[in-house]
């Protein structure tokens, strides 16, 4: 059947069985930093973004996604080599295998976060809501604190650029 | 390996009740269990286009569309007010955040596994299922029915003054669990009513009712009383994640727990 | 390079991110299942579902005739000569026990044949068609019962073991070994305080994100080529000759990125596969391991019972240690008379003070899936039962376990009679236990304290030590040439798994070429290509290659300053090398890299490159002590990981941020060992673990807080100083935690998992008392 769906800001459209698995379209569509680690849902490898929220491509329906909006990171290239940089300062990137599905999982995050921070004016995150937040994230070779100190130094500098522009307005 | 020759999203609930009349069709939550399984599927039903995720609040009822996620139900602000952390605290640690993005609530609650969270918690509250056919049940009978060819429509929660409780143990802190309880108490025709579900024995969650009066000074001895007695009610079965013993043990701690911390807010 | 010129290290001892940091975190198609071509064949296998059994007929027909199968293979298609799966050097000391495909089924899940074909939907299809009769034969499924036991796991008589390590397999022995220094039965007998315990752990799993997986193809030569995830490309050249049958010149191995391996890639659990699909075919083949498969097909850690008898007299000098292992192979014997000799060698010596020590071993086959490499390698199990002894020792003698352990700890200069009398020339050990003892708060808080909510934090304390290479065996070798501009093209055959290897091998040598990380291009591992090297597992690649990218190093700047001299006519003597410049010191005359790396591709008769090798004699071990703090619920026995400290010596730090994830890592892969993780069969040895949602790995709420030091000694025959440290972290969560539910509750835990029900039934034991 023919599956008509945006990917990656642009319009695709692919021929897939009605059974086809998201995951292994966006692989056969060259977005090979889709991963799979587990076929059971529990290892946070294949998630992406369907309309903008995390999910796991590998229990997707390809049929499924017609006419929603699908991101890998691919998309995201920017911020996740953004991101990345705090990731390998840490040497937490490893063995790479789990970064994909994980940087996708901390992007969503940061961007749900700051949105509600944005609502409600508060800007303190718990560490604890951090680690139940990418809780579905596993990852085997980095014991998981590299992988929060990047995350930590990330919101540090987004918080003084934001503060920052905040000042320049200011001054200005 | 799962696999389907049809794939249709429904435009209306006839249509998926119609076509979900052939055995060989399945109705499609998040894909989470169904996908594990050797099922040959003929026509997959996807219900994703018919405003099922929705969670809808009147003056007497919460509806929570069948096609609701489970992180829907985490940060329902009203779900919160009425009964406090225990709804979120009933799927937080369901594996992670995108798979709460993904598992339904109808999903949760049609496959009536052992293991749910999502069971155990609507259990205790005054919960009914929307059938399509069948039409409005409670959700203690529906979990005693064997699966048929119905359409889950959507769970509805009655509103009432309830306090609500969820605990559980687990091995890992996102793994199954190896016992989920949730107490709920209320005044119910005027009289003071618990309910208490124990779950994951590892059998489905059951349910048990006492029109109790306990009072904000009980004593512990008679907390652990309680407990014991309601903890005795199920039965417990041995899996990988635990004995039988060490269920019923679990049972009673987490009842006493979540008798005292009731007890305790009134105070 | 002296301990001086330490602070001096441009590279060297600096937190330099990955060289392929970059394509990581974006997601880049570098994997083997990224880069496999899409015409490949699929290629799946039919497993058995008994544990032991005979296969009596096979009819492939029905299967083949599916549209898109390829070939279906069965025993009768394979060579019947047998080998070892182990990635080892030759000659293996695990037994030569396998076929590609064999007529017994050793395991639930043992291959009993091969499809191969266009779609994966066809090869299951065809899978489902496979017709088999099996004659269904008693299992061995319980260990302890296995040595002389009548029903034999490797009857066959063309098994054999090349190298003596005890093994016989009609009696299901796979390796047995007895060695000692002293009269330990006398020296125990005249102790004041003597424990005498048992110990089990049980089989682990690796659990690497990216599992098995190879594909094949043949190139223009017609030589098989072989584009597999693994740790020892070196070892799988040979073992799929010796598997096929044929040549090792006709087999090519190339290792891309690997989504990690902690061993499990030492063996070489998938390349046989597609191997033999695309030799008999002559098409591109790949085989990707399903997780169950990876987690009930594999070659996960060896289960071992562990008996320890530890005895000191009344000041508390540990006298004597006694230690008898029982290991479990599973069907076949990869990595199995090896891994059980550091139970005992890589956990007596922490104790420096003994007059005598005893270790006597038994390997045995059974009829679960094979077992393998996995990090710390036999240490992890002999240390958790040494650790627990002295543990438990210490609260026989009523004596804090950190003091008996500062009376007692191997110490810089010591000569370790359990570690092959190597002595150790470099060891913080007693720096490591000091440092992890304030990093708690240990005399706060031990033995434990109350939280006053029915909860009560304890804390625990373990040692560890692994070694660094393999001695007299281990061989890296490392080959370095310059290129125009002066480039260097570094070339190992040590491979990198995610570790860093690649990067902190490149920061070796750009600080010994005094050049920046961006002047060195390092080339993964290419059998064709690269220089030999045994592979990445033992703890091997920063202290085996590393010293062999200094001299390799060392050798290029004589050949640079030298080629230098000529091109400014002068003698090699009178020039100096600065990394950028070649001098001539007595006019000041210079010329550049640059100039010379281009000058040197015209008009030359010297090559710009130098290739050099290193093999060591000892195996200097790191060292490290760490420190568990646990919160348990009295009622429930739920034990909590609340804070870890770990302090490392592994001697110079190559680059710190890489080994501190190192150490994190490794600890939280103990914390699973310790904790949760258990492969449980079912009494017919079906394996129940068979996915993440049954074997669970610790997600990031399971761990707590780890923290991480290093107190470094310095390992002169290291590189810059190093020490390894790649295994060594695994060893101490498993002791020191069990030692903290000990301190906390009261209950010691002798078999792993610790979990909740075990601590509550030991309370109410306890209790009961």
């Amino acid at each position: 059947m023919e599956i008509r769906f945006i990917l990656n800001q642009k319009q695709v459209a692919v021929d897939a069985a009605p059974d086809a698995v998201l995951m292994n379209v966006l692989r056969d569509l060259g977005c090979k930093s889709v991963k799979c680690g587990c076929e059971t849902t529990n290892c946070g490898l294949c998630t992406v973004w369907i309309d903008g929220k995390s999910r796991l491509s590998c229990s997707v329906l390809a049929a499924g996604v017609a006419g929603r909006e699908v991101t890998t990171l691919e998309g995201v290239e920017e911020e996740a080599a953004e991101f990345g940089r705090f990731l390998a300062e840490e040497g937490a990137e490893q063995c790479g295998f789990c970064s994909p599905g994980f940087i996708m999982n901390v992007l969503a995050m940061v961007k749900e976060f700051e949105e509600r921070d944005a609502a409600s004016g508060s800007g303190v995150w718990d560490i604890e809501e951090i680690k139940e937040y990418l809780a579905g994230n596993l990852c085997r070779c980095t014991g998981y604190m590299g992988q929060l100190r990047a995350i930590q130094n990330y919101m540090a500098e987004r918080r003084g650029a934001a503060e920052g522009r905040e000042m320049k307005e200011v001054q200005a | 390996m799962l696999t389907i020759s049809n794939y249709v999203k429904a435009k209306t609930l006839e249509e998926a009740y119609e076509l979900n009349q052939a055995r060989s069709s399945r109705v499609m939550g998040g894909m989470m269990w169904m996908r594990l399984s050797n099922a040959k599927v003929k026509t997959v039903i996807d219900l994703s286009g018919l405003g099922l995720d929705q969670i809808e609040e009147t003056d007497k009822v919460f509806k929570i569309g069948a096609m609701c996620t489970l992180r829907q139900l985490e940060q329902c602000e009203r779900l919160r007010e009425e009964y406090g952390d225990g709804i979120r605290e009933a799927v937080r640690h369901i594996v992670g955040v995108q798979f709460r993005n993904q598992a339904t609530v109808g999903g949760s609650i049609y496959g009536r596994f052992g293991f749910s969270d999502v069971l155990t918690a609507f259990l205790a509250l005054d919960t009914f299922v929307e059938l399509y056919d069948g039409g409005i049940i409670r959700l203690s009978e529906f979990v005693n029915r064997k699966p048929d060819r119905d359409i889950l429509v959507s769970i509805i929660i009655r509103k009432g003054k309830r306090k609500f409780r969820y605990s559980s143990v687990r091995r890992t802190k996102t793994d199954f669990p190896v016992i989920a309880c949730a107490v709920v108490t209320g005044i119910v025709h005027g009289e003071e009513s618990w309910y208490f579900t124990v779950g994951a024995r590892p059998m489905k969650a059951a349910l048990t009712e006492r029109k109790w009066k306990l009072g904000p000074d009980e004593s512990e001895e008679a907390i652990a009383a309680y407990a014991k007695e309601i903890a005795g009610e199920f039965d417990y079965g041995t899996n990988m994640r635990g004995s039988a013993q060490y269920r019923q043990h679990l049972a009673e701690v987490l009842l006493r727990r979540s008798i005292r911390s009731i007890l305790t807010e009134d105070k | 390079m002296t301990r001086e010129k330490m602070s001096d290290l441009s590279y060297v001892n600096h937190p330099v991110p990955k060289v392929d940091s970059e394509s990581l975190v974006t997601g880049k198609a570098v994997y083997t299942n990224d880069l496999a071509p899409s015409d490949c064949l699929i290629v799946k296998i039919v497993r058995s579902p008994y544990a032991h059994a005979l296969i009596k007929e096979i009819d492939t027909a029905r299967a083949c005739a599916v549209p898109g199968i390829e070939c279906v293979l069965t025993y009768k298609d394979c060579p019947d000569k047998r080998f070892t799966l182990a990635g080892q050097t030759y000659p293996e000391p695990s037994p030569y026990d396998r076929l590609i495909l064999d007529q017994r089924m050793r395991f639930v899940g043992d291959a009993a044949a091969i499809v191969a074909g266009v779609s994966e939907e066809a090869v299951r299809k065809a899978m489902k068609l496979v017709r088999i009769k099996y004659e269904v034969l008693e299992p061995v499924l319980d260990f302890r019962k296995a040595k002389d036991n009548p029903v034999l796991v490797h009857p066959e008589d063309n098994w054999r073991s090349l190298c003596s390590v005890g093994a016989d397999n009609k009696r299901n022995l796979c390796a047995h070994d007895e060695c000692g220094e002293g009269d330990i039965d006398a020296v125990i007998a005249s102790c004041d305080y003597v424990v005498d315990r048992v110990y089990h752990t049980k089989a682990n799993q690796q659990a690497m994100m990216e599992t098995f997986r190879t594909y094949t193809y043949l190139d223009a030569y017609g030589r098989l080529n072989v584009v597999s995830s693994t740790q020892v490309p070196f070892h799988v050249r040979r073992i799929l000759a010796n598997a096929l049958d044929i040549p090792k010149h006709r087999v090519r191995v190339i290792k891309p990125r690997i989504g990690g391996g902690f061993g499990a890639k030492q063996t070489s659990v998938s390349e046989i596969y597609p191997a033999i699909v695309t030799w008999k075919t002559g098409r591109p083949a790949k085989i990707i391991f399903t997780r169950e498969e990876a987690l009930t097909a594999s070659s996960p850690r060896h289960e071992m019972e562990l008996h320890v008898r530890v005895g000191a007299d009344k000041d508390g000098r540990i006298r004597g240690i006694d230690l008898h292992t029982l290991s479990n192979t599973g069907a076949f014997g990869e990595h199995g008379p090896t891994t059980v000799g550091l139970s005992g060698h890589k956990s007596i010596p922490l104790y420096g003070k003994t007059d005598a020590f005893r270790f006597t071993y038994d390997v045995v086959y059974t009829n679960v899936m094979s077992a393998g490499a996995y990090r710390g390698y036999g240490a992890t199990q002999g240390i958790f039962a040494v650790e627990s002894a002295v543990n438990e020792l210490a609260e026989k003698m009523g004596m804090d376990p950190t003091v008996l352990r500062e009376k007692n700890l191997v110490r810089e200069g010591q000569v370790m009679p359990a570690y092959y009398n190597e002595r150790t020339d470099s060891c913080a050990l007693d720096r490591c236990l000091a440092r992890a003892k304030e990093m708690i708060g240990w005399d706060r808080k031990y033995p434990f304290y109350e939280c006053g909510n029915g909860k009560v934090r304890g804390v625990g304390v373990a040692m560890a030590m692994q070694g660094s290479g393999i001695s007299h065996v281990d061989t890296g070798s490392v080959a370095i040439k310059m290129n125009d501009d002066g480039f260097y093209s570094l070339m190992v055959g040590a491979t990198d798994m995610g570790t860093g290897c690649d990067t902190i091998l490149a920061q070796m040598a750009a600080e010994c070429l005094e050049c920046s990380m961006e002047d060195i291009v390092v080339h993964g591992v290419d059998t064709d290509i690269s220089p030999y090297d045994t592979g990445s597992y033992a703890s091997s690649t920063t202290y085996v290659t590393g010293m062999a990218v200094v001299k390799t190093c060392e050798k290029l700047r004589g050949k640079i300053c030298s080629v230098g001299a000529g091109y400014l006519g002068c003698q090699a003597e009178d020039v100096q090398f600065d990394g950028v410049n070649v001098t001539n010191l007595k006019n000041g005359e210079s010329i550049s890299r640059k100039e010379i790396g281009n000058k040197v591709m015209c008009f030359s008769n010297e090559a710009l490159s130098a290739s050099e090798a290193f093999s060591s004699p000892t195996s200097p071990p790191p060292f490290m002590a760490g420190i568990a703090e646990v919160e348990i619920d009295k009622e429930t026995g739920e034990v909590e990981m609340v804070d870890y400290a770990a302090v490392v010596d592994c001697g110079t730090v190559v680059n710190p941020a890489l080994a501190r994830v190192q150490v994190e890592g490794g600890i939280a892969q103990g914390i699973g060992m310790a904790l949760f993780e258990d492969i449980v069969y079912n009494e017919k040895g079906k394996n129940y673990s068979n996915s993440f949602m049954q074997y669970k790995i610790p997600s990031r709420l399971d761990v707590g807080r780890i923290r991480v030091e290093f107190e470094s000694s310095y390992e002169p025959t290291g590189p810059f100083g190093a020490k390894s440290i790649g295994e060594i972290v695994i060893n101490t969560p498993s002791p020191a935690i069990a030692n903290a539910v000990q301190n906390a509750a009261g209950v010691i835990i002798r078999e792993l998992p610790i979990t909740a029900e075990k601590v509550y039934m030991g309370m109410m034991e306890k209790k009961k008392e």
